[in-house]
């Protein structure tokens, strides 16, 4: 595995946000050519670990970086550079 | 502040649309152009508000807030404030359920604020205000509080801990915070504001087909129900009409969007208005779906016990804005 590649988490409950949050991050990578692991978190459990409140949320290599509102492309693309 | 856009529809109707002041269709088409525009203007406003709020003061931020300050027994009521002022989405009532009671928040203040979130929420605001007035929204969104506050107290003198979920119990005797390693936002206001911006558009326009379609069937019932209809059957001494309501009103899933404006004719042909808040508050507040998501977080006993204080709460102010107003 190429040590450089980012694990990008998606925690939500399966809510329409949490999907439009997908779809955004994935077009963010397809932008900027980079290959990032995409993990959808949809246990609440699992969630609650990174002590997460508002959902969606995305976690860049275990980071909480945006939380509680669907991100735009560009936010993405600031925190996976 | 409305008087421009009565204007616009009025020139919209009998100048472009060439509809007489007086027929019957340039009549509701006037109407239902007015309430539609005035609605949505309410609705991005209040979203927006709402959404920055948010932005500045986030729940995370909120439950620091109750955890660490002495607050002298008011716990409730705050939780219960902050539960109004937080946009409300039913797929995030569970993580906040959980936040909140693994970060130290009593079990009773937790559900103060689980109660007033969608009972008082940005929509069901904006569309009171358009359609009931100032006066009548304030005393919505008071009451919504105060039931939320009184609500939470009780809940929480139950000793209702040993009906969460274990994982949840486990949760709190465990006392960690989990990891949170979250880094600031440093966003500009404008951007923000713009986010924000964008975030209530898309709200407002996953929910304009219920405002059509609410209005368009309240403009509707207008016409063909007599005046005075309700009056007949549910006038003021009728007691039952409340509980009837809400009885009707808890499985009723339906957005606020939709109901207020049918809401709204049926107080103007005479049904109670506390019978009518009593069934909003029902609807609006209480629903199957959101039941079914905090089977993960509590058993299906305190889901029972949690609906039904609500639910009894609702009756109550339904009996008591009956008695006032």
């Amino acid at each position: 595995m190429n040590p450089e590649m980012k694990t990008i988490k998606i925690l939500g409950t399966g809510c329409p946000k949490c999907k439009q949050t997908e779809a955004v991050v994935k077009e963010a990578l397809a932008q900027s050519g980079q290959q990032a692991e995409i993990i959808k978190v949809e246990d609440i459990q699992k969630i609650m670990e990174y002590n997460v409140m508002s959902t969606p949320a995305v976690v860049v290599d275990e980071v909480v970086k945006i939380k509680g509102r669907v991100p735009s492309i560009s936010d993405i693309l600031a925190v996976i550079a | 502040m409305f008087d421009w856009l009565q204007n616009l529809a009025d020139w919209l109707v009998h100048g472009i649309f060439g509809l007489g002041e007086s027929s019957r269709m340039g009549i509701a088409l006037n109407f239902f152009l007015y309430d539609t525009i005035k609605i949505l203007i309410l609705l991005m406003l209040i979203t927006t508000l709402m959404g920055l709020v948010n932005a500045y003061f986030p729940v995370e931020r909120l439950r620091d807030f109750l955890n660490r300050r002495k607050l002298y027994g008011l716990e409730n009521l705050f939780a219960s404030f902050f539960g109004a002022i937080t946009p409300f989405c039913s797929c995030s009532s569970v993580p906040l359920f959980i936040g909140f009671v693994q970060g130290g928040i009593p079990l009773g203040v937790t559900f103060s604020f689980l109660i007033t979130s969608p009972l008082v929420n940005e929509i069901a605001l904006a569309m009171f205000v358009g359609l009931f007035g100032l006066k009548f929204t304030l005393i919505y969104a008071l009451s919504g509080i105060l039931l939320g506050t009184v609500g939470g107290m009780i809940l929480g003198r139950m000793n209702l801990e040993k009906y969460l979920s274990e994982w949840v119990q486990n949760l709190i005797k465990a006392k960690t915070k989990g990891s949170s390693d979250y880094q600031a936002e440093n966003i500009s206001f404008t951007q923000r504001l713009q986010l924000v911006f964008k975030e209530a558009w898309g709200i407002v326009k996953s929910i304009l087909i219920y405002v059509v379609i609410g209005i368009g069937i309240g403009a509707a019932m207008h016409r063909y129900v007599p005046e005075n209809f309700f009056q007949q059957y549910l006038g003021s001494g009728q007691w039952w009409t409340v509980p009837l309501a809400v009885i009707l009103a808890v499985p009723l899933y339906s957005n606020a969007a939709g109901i207020i404006p049918v809401i709204q004719v049926l107080v103007a042909k005479g049904v109670p208005i506390g019978t009518a808040i009593a069934f909003m508050m029902a609807t609006i507040g209480l629903s199957i779906p959101e039941g079914t998501l905090l089977k993960k977080v509590m058993t299906s006993r305190l889901i029972g016990i949690y609906f039904g204080v609500v639910t009894l709460f609702i009756i109550i102010s339904g009996f008591i804005f009956n008695l006032l107003l």
